[in-house]
């Protein structure tokens, strides 16, 4: 049975109960994880969650009130939703390429895959501001057809898009390629057409992996922000995304403001991996196989 | 036909959405010829922009790789309640959004966190200064050397582990002549892909630094300072060195990849 990817969360259980224990440092080094856990992640998370609420519930009631934040954090979730669900069919589409043809310098295609997640964030947003601006190689003949790009929520979009790619490709490689080709041959010889192969055949197996990648592009694209910030144009209401709201709250001392608008951005990722994870789960079921993770 | 409209339809892809943007870099660096690029890091801002990022980096991946090796050792090879939370808890960062993982350490040492003040009076500052962009960006790279770890450590099982110790060894020897050569490739990819990270943090970096040119401005901070300032040459060539720096790392790692899947050792599991 092909494994489908694994969302991060869920780690492969240990292959068997252990007794009581022989080998040595697990105090330690228990220890030392907790250490670093509780003091790294714990505390400061703690922190958020509790911060909103330290001055009675009118500043998080004021927050979601906002329109202003309302507008970003619909900004954000929109052009992240977006951008994640273009990504399938290119990220489909590489993954194919990648797998199961011999295209010529498939080496090469391999390892630009991983680029935007290569690529420092900063790097990315004032490549693609340049990129797609008024006087870019690729924002100037846009401009001439009456396409903008730059300071739009398309520049938006676009950015989350370039840093999402790989997450759907890197998630859909390796079930494409535990998809055995006689399946499709079958298939033939049992007289499907085209398209009933690729609806009934390919799809359906295919179905949890881009699951997985449209809800990893996603939840990386709802925090974005180094890639969005040159590219977006930041006007209130019209191309100023949630995190970048963040930042301004901060920058007017305003940390209630601040910490409710992160508080909802985190709340969103864990429910949005939650939602895909649930979703991996029952689209797997459906193909009568369990999940070997 | 098929094929070829296929391949051509990758080639087109990949050449406009992934080829065209490093390239970009590059040429906007070169734009004024490469003694003006170089000229750039002549400038004190901007060295002390790159050493502060060499600074950091080290110091994230010392601490992530020393505690992530702890930690994949304590969840692989023992069980133990609460392991599930651990795990989920390790992996947490990577959900958050880099601004909220700078802004959680000014909740905690901002003038209006809760000790900000308090350390202020002592003499010690943390956010707006080092130690808070150092522990911003071991918040953002937190899991990759245990994520990376910790299935092949699990798959690896406790046999050679248990040989070692009825043959005497204690637990460091354990660690440091069985357990970690048989992971090295998994180990180097976790710390490759730690560097690439924390080179590039951004976000985080940018909400705790304060952006003070000189003191608090990585090279992240600095490309965005110089963009701003309308110094394009300037930012494409800091730019054009980060890439250069995180592109390598990552490049190393996937070289690394096709070792250890020569070796046998399997691919490491790690994606983020």
């Amino acid at each position: 049975m092909p494994s489908a990817p694994r969302l991060p969360g869920l780690w492969p259980r240990p292959r068997a109960r252990t007794r009581r224990d022989a080998l040595p440092g697990l105090h330690l080094a228990l220890g030392a994880t907790i250490l670093w856990v509780g003091l790294l992640v714990v505390l400061p998370l703690l922190a958020l969650a509790i911060r909103p609420w330290q001055d009675g519930a009118a500043p998080m009631l004021a927050a979601l009130h906002d329109r202003r934040m309302l507008a970003a954090l619909e900004l954000s979730f929109g052009s992240a939703a977006l951008a994640a669900l273009v990504n399938l069919p290119l990220g489909l589409l590489l993954a194919w390429s990648l797998v199961r043809t011999r295209l010529p310098g498939r080496r090469v295609v391999d390892a630009l895959i991983d680029l935007p997640f290569a690529l420092p964030t900063a790097v990315t947003g004032i490549t693609l501001a340049t990129l797609y601006g008024p006087h870019g190689w690729l924002g100037a003949p846009l401009a001439k057809l009456g396409v903008r790009v730059a300071f739009t929520p398309l520049g938006i979009m676009l950015a989350l898009a370039f840093v999402g790619l790989p997450f759907v490709v890197r998630t859909l490689e390796p079930v494409l390629r535990d998809l055995p080709p006689e399946l499709e041959e079958a298939a033939t010889l049992l007289g499907a057409h085209r398209r009933q192969i690729v609806t009934r055949v390919l799809l359906p197996p295919l179905l949890p992996a881009l699951a997985t990648g449209f809800g990893l592009a996603f939840a990386r694209g709802i925090g974005e922000y180094g890639s969005v910030i040159f590219i977006a144009g930041n006007q209130p209401f019209r191309s100023e995304i949630a995190p970048l709201l963040v930042v301004i709250r901060l920058q007017e001392f305003d940390y209630a403001g601040a910490t409710s608008v992160g508080f909802i951005m985190l709340l969103a990722a864990f429910l949005s991996l939650a939602v895909i994870s649930a979703l991996r789960r029952r689209l797997s079921r459906g193909l009568g196989g369990g999940e070997a993770a | 036909m098929s094929r070829i409209l296929l391949g051509l339809a990758t080639y087109t892809i990949v050449a406009i959405v992934l080829l065209l943007p490093p390239t970009l870099v590059f040429v906007e660096a070169l734009r004024q010829g490469l003694p003006a690029a170089l000229a750039t890091f002549a400038d004190p801002d901007a060295q002390a922009a790159i050493w502060l990022t060499v600074e950091m980096t080290a110091l994230s991946v010392a601490v992530n790789t020393t505690f992530g090796i702890l930690a994949a050792w304590a969840l692989s090879k023992f069980t133990f309640p609460g392991r599930g939370v651990l795990l989920v808890l390790i992996e947490l960062p990577l959900s958050v959004s880099p601004v909220v993982a700078g802004l959680v350490w000014l909740l905690l040492f901002g003038s209006q966190g809760w000790w900000g003040a308090a350390l202020a009076r002592h003499g010690i500052t943390i956010a707006f200064a080092a130690p808070g962009i150092l522990l911003a960006t071991i918040f953002v790279t937190f899991p990759y050397v245990a994520r990376t770890l910790l299935p092949l450590m699990q798959r690896q099982g406790r046999d050679a582990e248990e040989a070692a110790l009825l043959l005497g060894a204690g637990f460091w020897q354990i660690l440091w002549r069985v357990t970690l050569p048989g992971a090295r490739w998994a180990l180097l990819s976790g710390i490759l892909l730690t560097t690439a990270r924390a080179m590039g943090e951004f976000g985080a970096v940018s909400v705790i630094s304060g952006h003070i040119p000189g003191l608090t401005e990585t090279m992240p901070l600095h490309i965005e300072t110089l963009y701003n300032g309308y110094q394009t040459v300037a930012a494409f060539a800091m730019a054009a060195l980060l890439a250069l720096m995180a592109m390598t790392t990552v490049a190393l790692r996937g070289i690394l990849e096709r070792q250890a899947d020569k070796a046998g050792a399997g691919k490491a599991e790690d994606w983020a």
